[in-house]
C-alpha cells in the first residue's frame, strides 16, 4: 500500500445534475493497494463518486485520472477498472464459470488463458466447486464472492464495490469484512468501497473520505478521523461524541473554553481543529467521545445521571449537566465500585489530552439537527 | 373439520368442477367442430352437415387451389409483418423502458391507439392513406397494414414482459469490458428472447387471422380469411377445416415444443444442484 502512488486521482471534480449539485469539488486521491472507504450518509454523492471513478457517469468538471491517465470521458468498458455491484447483478442465464469468464473473453483472451485465470479467481474466493451452477442456485455470500471473483479476474487497476455488504444479514456481514480483507491482501488490488455504515468504514478501511451534501468533509486514517474530525458533520458522524458548543474564555498556551452553563474546559493547543477559531470570544464546540468521560467524586463539572443502561463489557451513563446539556458517557463495568444509577450525582473527569475543539456551534454550522440525530442513531 | 363440512365441501367441489367442465367445453366445442369436419363426407358443396367419416380431405387437403394459394398469402404475409414488426416493437419496447424522454407519454398513448381503435376506422383510413399517395394495393399495403397492428402488440407486450428487467445488468456487461453492443447481444437480448418470441407468435397469429384491416388494403390480393369469407357464399369445402387443422396443430407444437423445452432447461438445472449437493 502506498498513498504517494496514486491509482485513481479525483482533481476538482464536480458534478451537477440540472441544478443540483451531486459532487462539490472532490480532491484526492486513492494509493496503490489501499483499501479506501468512502463512507456518509444517503445522498452525500458518495455513489456518484463512484459511478464517475467507473465510468458510469461524466464529471461535469475536473478530471477523473486512472494511474495517471485523464479518462474523465472514457466509456467504462475502456476503463480499466471494475465494480461489485450493491445487488451484485450477476448474469442469470450464467453459470458461475461463464459470468467470471465474461470479462476476460470479453478482451478476446484465448480459452486456455480464459479457463486458467477463472480457476484460479474462483479458488481465491472459495467457490471452485460451484463452476457449473447458476447465481440462483447460490446463498446471497457466495453470490458476493462470485460478483468479487467475476471483477478480480480482470485484474483491474481499481475494484470498486458500491455498498458491498449492505444486502447480507449481520452476521454474513461481519464474517464478509474479514473475508474482503483476505481477498484484497491475497490480490494486492486497490479497494475503493462505498458505504453509509461508519462502523465498516472503520474496521475495513485504511483510509476513508467522509462525505456529506456532496462535499468531502474529510480524508484520513481511521485512528485520525475519530480523533482529530475537521469538521462537526465527520465529528458527529463517525461513532458517538458530546458536541458542547461554548465560547473561547483565554487562550495562549491551552484554550479554556467556556461552555453555556458556565462549566469551563482546558483543551490543549494541539486538540484545535483546522480553521478553529484561537481568539477569545470565539465560538467553538468541543468534543468529548464518551468512553474518554470518567465519572467519579472528583472533577469540575458535574452531571446528574438521568439513565444508565448496562451493556455488557460497559455501561452507557447518560445525565445533564448543570444547564441541562445532556452527555454521554460510557464507563466499564467495575465491579469494587458501585454503578452509576439515576439520580446520582457525580463529577465528569477525563484525560487532558481528550477535550478537542471544533470551529463554530451545531446551531451555527446550520446543521444541528443532522448531528443530533446522527448522534442518536449511533448510541 | 368436522363430520358434515366434509361432504359439503365434495360437493361443492363436484360443482366447481362441473362449471369449469362447462366453461372449457365452451371453449373447445368450436375448435372440436373444425377439426371433425375436417374427416366429414360432405354431399354437396357445404361442409356444414355431418355426412360421414372419410379420410379423402386429408389425403388431398390441397384439392382447391385458391384456398391453397390464399393460405401462401397469409403465411407470407405473416412471416414478413411479423418479422419487421417483431424488430420494431422490440426497439420501442427497449427504448421506452430503459430510457426516461421527452414525448416518452406521448408515444405510450400512440403505442395503445392501435389496439383500442376500430379496426373498422384503422383499415379505412390507412387505405384512404394508400389511394391518396397513389400506391398500389397488394403484398406490400398488406404488409404494411399488418406490421401497424403488430408492432403495438409487440412493444405493448415486450414492455410488460421486461419491466422490472435489471439494467445494472448491462452496466455490468460494459463494466467488465464488453462494448455495448456485446453487452447488448450476449445479456439483455438472450434474457428476453423468450418475451420477444411469445411476443411475435402471437403476433403472428394475429396477422394469420385479421380480416378487416386486410379486406380494406388487399386490392386483388387474397389472404386466407379473405378467401374463406369469399368463397363461403359459394362452397364450403372440407378443404378450409383440414388446412385450419393444421395451423391449428402448428401452433398447438410450437407451443408444447416452447414448453418442453424450458421444463428440461429447468431439469437440468436441478440436476446440477442435485449432483454437486
Amino acid at each position: 500500500m502506498d498513498v504517494n502512488d496514486p491509482v485513481v486521482a479525483l482533481d476538482h471534480v464536480h458534478k451537477k445534475y440540472g441544478s443540483f449539485t451531486a459532487v462539490h469539488e472532490a480532491n484526492f486521491s486513492i494509493g496503490r493497494g489501499e483499501f479506501f472507504a468512502m463512507l456518509g450518509p444517503s445522498g452525500c454523492g458518495k455513489t456518484t463518486t463512484l459511478k464517475m471513478i467507473a465510468g458510469f457517469e461524466q464529471p461535469t468538471s475536473g478530471r477523473v485520472l486512472l494511474e495517471g491517465q485523464d479518462v474523465s470521458q472514457v466509456p467504462p468498458h475502456k476503463r480499466n477498472v471494475n465494480t461489485v455491484f450493491q445487488q451484485y447483478a450477476l448474469f442469470p442465464h450464467m453459470s458461475v464459470f461463464d459470468n467470471v469468464a465474461f470479462g476476460p473473453r470479453s478482451k478476446k483472451l484465448s480459452d486456455s488463458e480464459v479457463k486458467k485465470r477463472v480457476t484460479e479467481m474462483l479458488h481465491v474466493v472459495r467457490l471452485d466447486e460451484f463452476s457449473e451452477r447458476k447465481p440462483a442456485q447460490l446463498s446471497g455470500g457466495q453470490q458476493q464472492r462470485v460478483a468479487l471473483a467475476r471483477a478480480l479476474v480482470n485484474l483491474p487497476s481499481a475494484l470498486l464495490l458500491d455498498e458491498p455488504l449492505a444486502a447480507l444479514d449481520l452476521k454474513l456481514r461481519e464474517a464478509m469484512q474479514i473475508e474482503l480483507k483476505r481477498i484484497q491482501r491475497e490480490v494486492g488490488i486497490t479497494f475503493v468501497f462505498v458505504t453509509h455504515d461508519q462502523g465498516e468504514a472503520l474496521t475495513m478501511s485504511d483510509r476513508i473520505a467522509v462525505m456529506s451534501e456532496g462535499r468531502v468533509e474529510q480524508v484520513g486514517t481511521p485512528e485520525n478521523i475519530y480523533a482529530r474530525p475537521e469538521s462537526l458533520f465527520v465529528a458527529g458522524f463517525i461513532g458517538s461524541a458530546n458536541l458542547l458548543p461554548g465560547v473561547i474564555a483565554s487562550s495562549g498556551g491551552e484554550l479554556v473554553v467556556e461552555l453555556q452553563g458556565g462549566n469551563k474546559i482546558a483543551v490543549l493547543a494541539n486538540n484545535v481543529a483546522p480553521g478553529a477559531s484561537h481568539e477569545t470570544g470565539g465560538r467553538v464546540t468541543v468534543m468529548l467521545r464518551p468512553e474518554q468521560i470518567s465519572l467519579g467524586q472528583q472533577g469540575d463539572i458535574t452531571v446528574r445521571v438521568t439513565d444508565s443502561v448496562f451493556q455488557g463489557s460497559s455501561v452507557r451513563v447518560v445525565g445533564r449537566m448543570n444547564d441541562n446539556t445532556e452527555i454521554t458517557a460510557l464507563v466499564s463495568v467495575d465491579p469494587s465500585h458501585k454503578t452509576p444509577a439515576p439520580g446520582d450525582n457525580l463529577y465528569m473527569s477525563w484525560h487532558p489530552q481528550a477535550p478537542y475543539v471544533l470551529d463554530g456551534w451545531p446551531d451555527t454550522a446550520g446543521s444541528n439537527s443532522t448531528n443530533v440525530d446522527s448522534i442518536e442513531a449511533t448510541l | 373439520m368436522t363430520a358434515a363440512q366434509a361432504p359439503r365441501q365434495a360437493m361443492g367441489r363436484k360443482i366447481v368442477n362441473a362449471i369449469a367442465s362447462l366453461g372449457m367445453l365452451y371453449l373447445f366445442a368450436p375448435i372440436v367442430v373444425i377439426v371433425l369436419f375436417s374427416f366429414n363426407q360432405p354431399k354437396g358443396k357445404f361442409n356444414i352437415v355431418w355426412q360421414g367419416f372419410t379420410l379423402d380431405n386429408w389425403r388431398r387437403p390441397f384439392a382447391v387451389p385458391e384456398l391453397t394459394d390464399a393460405l401462401l398469402v397469409s403465411l407470407k404475409v405473416a412471416f414478413f409483418s411479423t418479422l419487421i414488426a417483431t424488430i420494431l416493437g422490440t426497439m420501442i419496447a427497449l427504448a421506452l423502458s430503459r430510457y426516461k424522454f421527452r414525448g416518452n407519454g406521448a408515444i405510450n398513448l400512440f403505442l395503445v391507439l392501435p389496439l383500442t381503435s376500430p379496426e373498422v376506422v384503422l383499415g379505412s383510413s390507412l387505405a384512404t392513406l394508400f389511394i391518396s399517395r397513389g400506391v398500389d394495393f397488394g403484398y406490400v399495403t398488406v404488409v404494411i397494414a399488418h406490421v401497424m397492428f403488430q408492432v403495438s402488440f409487440v412493444a405493448v407486450t415486450l414492455r410488460a414482459r421486461i419491466r422490472g428487467f435489471d439494467w445494472t445488468l448491462e452496466q455490468a456487461a460494459m463494466d467488465l469490458g464488453a462494448s455495448p453492443q456485446r453487452a447488448f447481444w450476449r445479456i439483455t437480448f438472450p434474457l428476453i428472447l423468450p418475451g420477444i418470441t411469445a411476443a411475435a407468435l402471437l403476433s403472428f397469429a394475429l396477422s394469420i387471422d385479421d380480416f378487416i384491416i386486410t379486406f380494406f388494403n388487399a386490392g386483388s390480393l387474397v389472404t386466407f380469411p379473405l378467401q374463406i369469407f369469399g368463397a363461403s357464399r359459394v362452397a364450403i369445402p372440407p378443404q378450409i377445416n383440414v388446412l385450419a387443422t393444421m395451423l391449428l396443430l402448428g401452433s398447438v407444437l410450437l407451443m408444447v415444443g416452447g414448453v418442453i423445452l424450458e421444463s428440461r432447461k429447468q431439469r437440468k438445472t436441478l440436476a446440477v444442484t442435485k449432483t454437486r449437493k
